[in-house]
């Protein structure tokens, strides 16, 4: 068992490559931070397959947030395919986020551009107020992808 | 399991009811900010779960039965109170071989390691050492007792912000390893948005809110539209509101997201939620004070 366990690597042999850090301001939840962390890391090139993420411990000590938060954190990058754990020894990236197919991505533009914006000017509307709208429809569809979700959720309490 | 449980607890000293039916159920391995203007009850509520104030009527048990103050209570929950008070005039060194001494469970080696990763001199007089030096002093001998409830009365208070982020960087890597519930009480908003997982907002004595943080944030958004077009909605509470505008920002709680439907609302941070409490609190008192005068 020991000799077992000596031969894991441990953290101090393969530092992790990255560490997390917090925008308190942004609003966006901690937990998501720290997977969008991860994702904008594996896009960069920064974290490739095979890499150990922090442990737990060492995530909380270095920008002091609740274990709980750094857990979700991995159990959602786990849900979404992008790690895996394994019990006692760490939480490795197993494949790359999905990434939009440039094609899909200029079709998309180019809809938003030869279709809404130009409705948008015809009807006279300015730049801020094409940003106030495009905002406010966001948030909109956001929260109804929300509550769409939690009411799944009180679902399963009534 | 629960790590603090109370069930119309009440506390009236002389001249002032410090707590007022106050009923809760936190679960064992949260780590609970305990908010709420000066006053409020928070120290009171402390006390209670420490054993150190007896209720004047309902009860209070903590790690699943256990009676604050007992035997069995107090060899399983650490106290530090407000400004972490330690024996001044002795040396650190000291300190730490007098906890041993007094405690039943002491883990001599976790001190000895951690005082020295903190960078606190072994041997100088505790009343030498900086607040933040104290305050980390403290909080490694109540974690030493290996505790499973730790309560904290404004451990950062008297923190500058490199040392309060020292100090929650350690309790968390604690949280971590040892899965202990804690209880704290604290005035900074976003320092308990970071590190709490379930929050208990307390004003004048009673609790507005007791939850895990995500739900609470879930279950409340700012509508901004005219006072009239929250009318009829159905599972809606004002919180907070702007007096007195034709148009403006309204804190709602609600668990029905589809009440909304149709209006601009948007999520909001727990520190708006919970300033939206403390106004609506202030609010209720000046109204009663308007009433009395």
């Amino acid at each position: 068992m020991d000799i077992d366990k000596d031969s894991l690597p441990t953290q101090q042999d393969h530092p992790s490559p990255i560490s997390f850090g917090l925008d308190l301001r942004s609003g966006v939840p901690t937990y998501l931070q720290l997977v969008q962390q991860v994702e904008a890391a594996l896009r960069l090139g920064h974290l490739q397959v095979g890499d150990r993420l922090p442990k737990v411990k060492d995530v909380v000590s270095s920008i002091a947030i609740n274990p709980n938060t750094v857990l979700k954190a991995y159990r959602e990058l786990e849900i979404r395919g992008i790690t895996s754990g394994r019990p006692g020894v760490g939480t490795f990236i197993v494949v790359a986020p999905p990434t939009i197919s440039t094609k899909a991505f200029d079709q998309l533009r180019s809809e938003l551009v030869t279709g809404w914006l130009r409705d948008a000017r015809g009807v006279g509307l300015e730049d801020d107020a094409i940003v106030a709208l495009f905002h406010s429809a966001l948030s909109e569809s956001m929260y109804l992808a929300n509550s769409e979700g939690s009411r799944s959720e009180s679902d399963g309490d009534a | 399991m629960n790590a603090l449980t109370t069930e119309k607890l009440t506390k009236a000293y002389s001249t002032k009811v410090a707590l007022h039916d106050c009923t809760l159920a936190i679960p064992q391995g949260s780590v609970v900010a305990l908010v709420g203007p000066n006053g409020a009850g928070k120290t009171t509520l402390l006390e209670i779960a420490t054993g150190l104030v007896k209720a004047t009527s309902g009860g209070a048990t903590v790690l699943d039965g256990l009676e604050p103050g007992s035997l069995a209570a107090l060899q399983r929950v650490a106290f530090v109170a407000q400004d972490a008070p330690l024996y001044q005039a002795i040396s650190v060194g000291s300190l730490v071989h007098l906890a041993e001494a007094l405690n039943p469970i002491f883990d001599r080696d976790f001190a000895i390691a951690r005082l020295k990763e903190v960078e606190v001199p072994w041997k100088r007089r505790v009343g030498k050492l900086s607040g933040g030096q104290q305050a980390q002093v403290a909080l490694t001998l109540a974690m030493a007792r290996r505790p499973e409830l730790l309560v904290l009365d404004e451990p950062t208070s008297g923190l500058d912000p490199l040392a309060r982020q020292e100090f929650l960087a350690h309790l968390m890597n604690q949280v971590a390893t040892s899965g202990m519930s804690v209880i704290f009480s604290s005035h900074s908003l976003a320092e308990l948005e970071r590190v709490a997982d379930y929050l208990v907002l307390i004003v004048s004595g009673e609790i507005q809110i007791a939850s895990p943080l995500e739900e609470i944030v879930a279950h409340h958004r700012v509508v901004v539209c005219a006072p009239g077009d929250l009318d009829g909605r159905h599972e809606i509470e004002v919180i907070d509101r702007q007096l007195d505008v034709r148009f403006g920002s309204h804190l709602v709680r609600t668990r029905n997201m589809e009440t909304l439907r149709g209006l601009d609302s948007h999520a909001t941070t727990l520190e708006e939620i919970v300033l939206g409490y403390l106004r609506r609190a202030q609010g209720i008192r000046v109204l009663e004070e308007i009433g009395r005068s």
